[in-house]
Order: C-alpha cells, then structure tokens, then sequence
C-alpha cells in the first residue's frame, strides 16, 4: 500500500509542475504589460515602472522568474489582491468553505438519490422505472444548469416564494465563523431560526450542482450494475438459493460500487465548473464567483493563483479516490 | 481486371456495413428521436432566413415584452412573445441554432484533428514521445474544463471565436487519450506488421492503416463532445465570455434575459430549452452511436 502511493504521488509531480508552469506562464501570455497587469497601477513613470519590473521580478530571465514563482509557492506566498490588496490564499481559505459547503451536499445529494436509483433501475431493467428514471437521467445529464437554476428561481423564489434569491443566510443572523460550514455555524450559534435559513439558502444552490452529477451516477451505477449482475459468481449466489436482496446488495453491489467510486471522484471536477456557474446564479460567496469575478475585474494575481489552487485541489481529490480505488480493490494496489 | 473486382467488394463491405450499422441504430427509439430533433435543427439553421418571421436584431419599440401568443397579451405577429428591447423570440431561437451547430462544428473538428495528431504520435512512437505527450494532457485535463475555458478566453478576449477556441483546446485530451489507447492496440495486429513488411512507410501505417481501425469510440466522442460544446460555449455566452450581444446565441440570450426572471417568464425559458432540446437530441443520438458501433455491446 505505501509502495502504490508513493508510487501514485511520484506520478503526480510533473502534472503539478505543468499546472504550476500553466498558472505561471498565463499572465506572460496575455496581450499587455505583464508588470502593469500584475501592479494594476496607471499612468506609471519608467522609474517606477523599472521598480515594479524589479519589484516582480520581471527583469529577469524568464526560466529564474518561473524558480521564483515557485519558491514563492513553496513558502505560501501567492501574490496579493490587485483589488482589496489582500493575499490571494487568504481571501482563498475565506471563501473555500462556502464552495466545499456546496460541494458536499450536492455530492451527498447525488450519491444518495443517484446509488439507488441506478442500482433499481438494474434490477428491474426495461421496466417502467427504469425508462422513466434513464430518460430523467439523460435530460439531467443535457441540462445547462445555469438555466435550470434560473428556472428554480422564477419557481421556488418567485411564484411559491419559499426560497431566497441569493446568498448563504438571511441578513437577521450573524454569527462569527466557526467552522465556515453555515449549516454547522447556524447551529452552533443557537440562534433561533439561523438553521432554517441556512439551510432555504442552500438548498436551491445544492439542487442545481447535483443534477449533473446525479444524472451521470446513476447512469453509471446501472451499468456497473448489469454488467456485474452477469457474472458467474452472482448466478452462483443465487442458484445457492441466496435471498434475492442479499445476492443484490453483498454480492453485485459492492463490486459494481468499484467503478461507481471512480465515478463519484470524477464529478469534483464537474462540481469546480458547475461551482462558478451555480454560485454565479445564487451570488454564493464561494471561490466559482471569485474567480468570475476576478476575470472581469481583471485582478490576474487572484486568477493565476485560483487556478492554482483549484487545479491542486482537483488533483488531491483524484489521487484521494484513487487511493480509495486501492483500498476496495486489491488486484489495482498489486498490479 | 482483379483490380476493380476488389474495389468492388470494398463497396459491397461498406454498403454491408452502413446496413449492419442502421440496423443497430433503429433498434434504439432514442436514438432515432434525437437524430429526427437534429435533423429539424440543421434545418432551422439552414433555413433561418426563410422560416424565421422577423429579423432577430429588429428592435420593434412597440412592442416591449411583449408575452406568447397563448398568453393574455400576446400577439399573433410574434408567437413566442419578444424580449425587452421588443425583438422577436422565435426568430432570435431559429437563428440561434445557426450558432449552436456552428460552435458544435468547429470546435468538434478543432478538438478531433488536432488529438487524433497528437494520440497517433503518441500511440505509435511510443517512449518518451508518449511519455511528454500524455503528461502535457494529464495538465490540461487536471483543470475543470469550464475553469480553464474561462482562463483562455481572458487570455484570448471575449467573443464566440475565441471561445470555441478555448472550448477546443480543452476537449482535445479527451481525442487524443482515446486515439492513443486504439492505436496502441492496434498497432501489435498482424495487419500492421503485414502492411510495414509490405514496405508501408510510417505515414501511411499511421493514417491510412491503422487510424480507420479506431474511428468507433473517436466517432461517439465527437457526438457527445457536440453537445457538451454547445452546453459550455451557451455558459460561457451566459457569462458575458462568449458570444456578445446582439448576438442571438442561446447563451447570451439567457444572460441578456437575467434581470427578467421574476418579471417574463418567456425570455429565460425558451432559450434554455432550445439548449436542452438540442444538447439531449445529440447526446440520444450519441447514446445510439455508441450501442451500435461498440462490439461489445451488440448482441449476439
């Protein structure tokens, strides 16, 4: 197991260096100055302007400022804010726990309604619920869900009004951050009614980043699900005169979950692109509306490092799941 | 003589195959649904100019959010209601379709040349050819694909060209993975060794040998590939990085349509249901690609 991931973690070195390489060399490639898109400042002197250069460090050559940027890294310095002038990663770890929020109830969300529906559909294959169920899989699937967040809106807000508009939690609450997590902060402050609201605040907003997920999770359950229920050795279970639901959720469940685990670990980066659009519809605080933001206001530091940091995290959730892969599957781990 | 009798049963092989391949793409009512749906959609495309009833960029100032004609309001001239500067929604819908196949076309054909090169280059030299090209894909495929598209296109300029492009260098791994496992596989075969003893030089193994031996799974990419296109380059359009308004792309449609939401339904909904309606029509045809030209999967 320790020989598996150092050999996975080995792997991953120069795919971290391209993206650190790809986060570098974005801001030289865009048409401009890069000091006066880095500085942000107008209207500068070329004495300052060598200052900055100085400053930045582009008076070097290229390949020392790409060893600066990441011994810079190395030590957690990823620039500052052009607009509030704060650090990157500061204002990164501020908004990080809204997205991961969002994130995991919608993944919990997908999981949970995706795993079952999936494996029913397989087992009562070319029955009503299963080609209902795979239609409303593969719509979900199509759906652009910054549309169908919208759609939810003008429903839920608009005509039924049970539902805010935007945000994590009515204007009424405040509380200092605990855990960054609303759900667990609102309870945590015993304020009456501070869950209730978290919670209609992000409800919508979890709905919206599941669909994709959800479609694709449960497309994939009941494929695993059918292949696996083939297999001699669930043929065996039941001709042992095995109870049907035993040879179902011991025997093909849990080596159809091997591929469906994968699956689930590929949706984070699903979940990165459905964030920016989701939290965009909702104005959630998160790191997806950072980002939309910092392009438009052309703040390159919070851009380059954002990507950064998003790219890393993608990555460390799919060695997670690989790792995980591993540990349910001992024939990868012994290849 | 022998020359054209081989020509010959080279046709009947391939007429064998569009039939065997037909069969199996019936079988699918998907399928068949969602090719009649795009069928309807290049036609709309083509035809804009004739079926649509108004110009989509015709601001008629009488006529301000205006509601479908079904509705209390509504008006026979424009029969899904106009948007608030008091252009006709269908025409705007019709001509959007334009841009949807457009975008779905070139960055399908950017993204398939440009990974088939690269996956054939890779699958067939193998070693460390292989080795930094996978590892240059495995970088782009580490950012989420929307992310990265947002990046290129701050980098590019907004606009619908640039987009696409972006759209493309970010789908192009996805090619250049899959040529690469079916030229790997391919490349051991008898036939191969056969055509390189025959004097085949490497080109023509590459191209003319062993690429049309991976078409199928390339194939089913590109059709869902066509679909995701359409749904990031309309979220892009949604925002502000695509195409630009006046534009008539379904995307900037929606963006356009935001503030509006809570006040006329019509100029958020239909929009994002052209875009559903298409996206799903491909990915049921791409569904049906998929079980006809995937072996493995045909019964019997």
């Amino acid at each position: 197991m320790i020989r598996f991931l150092l050999t996975k973690l080995l792997y991953l070195v120069p795919t971290f260096l391209g993206i650190t390489f790809v986060a570098f060399g974005f801001v030289r490639v865009l048409p401009g100055d890069p000091v006066l898109l880095m500085a942000g400042e107008r209207g500068l002197s070329p004495e300052r302007h060598a200052e900055l250069a100085h400053q930045l460090g582009y008076d070097k050559p290229f390949l020392m400022q790409y060893l600066d940027f990441l011994v810079r890294l190395l030590h957690g310095d990823l620039g500052n804010s052009l607009v509030t002038k704060k650090p990157v990663l500061t204002e990164f770890l501020a908004l990080f726990p809204a997205t991961m929020e969002l994130g995991i109830v919608a993944i919990l969300l997908a999981t949970l309604i995706g795993v079952p529906v999936g494996v029913l559909a397989a087992i009562k294959r070319g029955s009503w619920f299963d080609q209902v169920s795979m239609t409303a899989a593969l719509v979900g699937f199509s759906m652009p869900i910054f549309w169908w967040g919208l759609l939810l809106i003008i429903f839920f807000s608009g005509i039924l009004q049970w539902t805010p508009v935007s945000g994590r939690i009515s204007l009424m609450f405040f509380f200092p951050p605990v855990t960054g997590f609303m759900l667990i902060d609102s309870l945590l402050s015993g304020q009456k009614g501070a869950f209730a609201s978290a919670f209609s605040h992000l409800i919508l907003p979890s709905i919206v980043l599941a669909t994709i997920p959800l479609a694709v999770i449960a497309r994939q359950t009941r494929s695993a699900m059918l292949e696996v229920m083939g297999e001699d050795y669930v043929r065996t279970a039941k001709a042992k005169g095995m109870p049907y639901s035993r040879v179902v959720m011991v025997h093909a469940l849990r080596n159809a979950m091997i591929p469906v685990i994968t699956t689930i670990g590929l949706q984070i980066g699903v979940l990165m692109a459905g964030a920016i659009l989701t939290e965009t519809i909702f104005s959630w605080p998160g790191i997806g509306k950072w980002m939309i933001d910092s392009i438009s206001r052309r703040d390159y530091p919070v851009v380059q490092s954002g990507l950064l940091l998003i790219a890393a995290i993608v990555m460390i959730v799919n060695l997670i799941v690989d790792l995980t892969y591993g540990l349910i599957n001992p024939r990868i781990r012994h290849k | 003589m022998t020359d054209t009798a081989v020509k010959l049963s080279d046709a009947a092989i391939r007429r064998r195959m569009v039939a065997d391949f037909w069969y199996h793409f019936r079988q699918n009512r998907g399928a068949v649904a969602g090719l009649v749906v795009f069928i309807l959609l290049v036609f709309a495309a083509v035809f804009a100019p004739v079926i649509a009833p108004h110009d989509p960029t015709m601001q008629y100032r009488d006529a301000l959010l205006v509601p479908p004609v079904w509705q209390e309001g509504g008006r026979s001239a424009y029969l899904l209601g106009t948007d608030a500067v008091g252009r006709d929604m269908l025409s705007r819908l019709i001509y959007g379709a334009q841009y949807s196949l457009f975008i779905g076309i070139v960055v399908v054909s950017i993204a398939v040349v440009g990974g088939i090169l690269i996956g054939t280059l890779a699958g067939f030299f193998g070693g460390w050819v292989d080795t930094v090209i996978m590892r240059v894909m495995d970088v782009v495929l580490a950012f989420p694909s929307l992310l990265l598209a947002l990046v290129l296109v701050a980098v590019l300029g907004p606009g619908l060209l640039n987009a696409m492009i972006a759209i493309a260098i970010v789908y192009q791994p996805h090619f250049a993975r899959l040529t690469r496992a079916a030229v790997m596989g391919e490349k051991a075969r008898e036939y191969v060794t056969a055509a390189r003893v025959a004097g085949a030089g490497n080109l023509r193994l590459m191209f003319k040998t062993i690429l049309p031996n991976c078409l199928a799974p390339l194939i089913v990419q590109a059709t869902l590939s066509f679909s995701s296109a359409i749904l990031d380059a309309a979220a892009l359009g949604f925002l502000g990085m695509g195409a630009q308004p006046p534009a008539s792309e379904w995307g900037t449609m929606l963006a356009e349509a935001r503030e509006f939401i809570l006040r006329a339904w019509w100029v958020v909904t239909f929009p994002g249901l052209a875009i559903l309606i298409s996206v799903l029509a491909i990915n049921l045809m791409g569904d049906g690609l998929r079980d006809a030209l995937d072996p493995k999967l045909k019964k019997g």
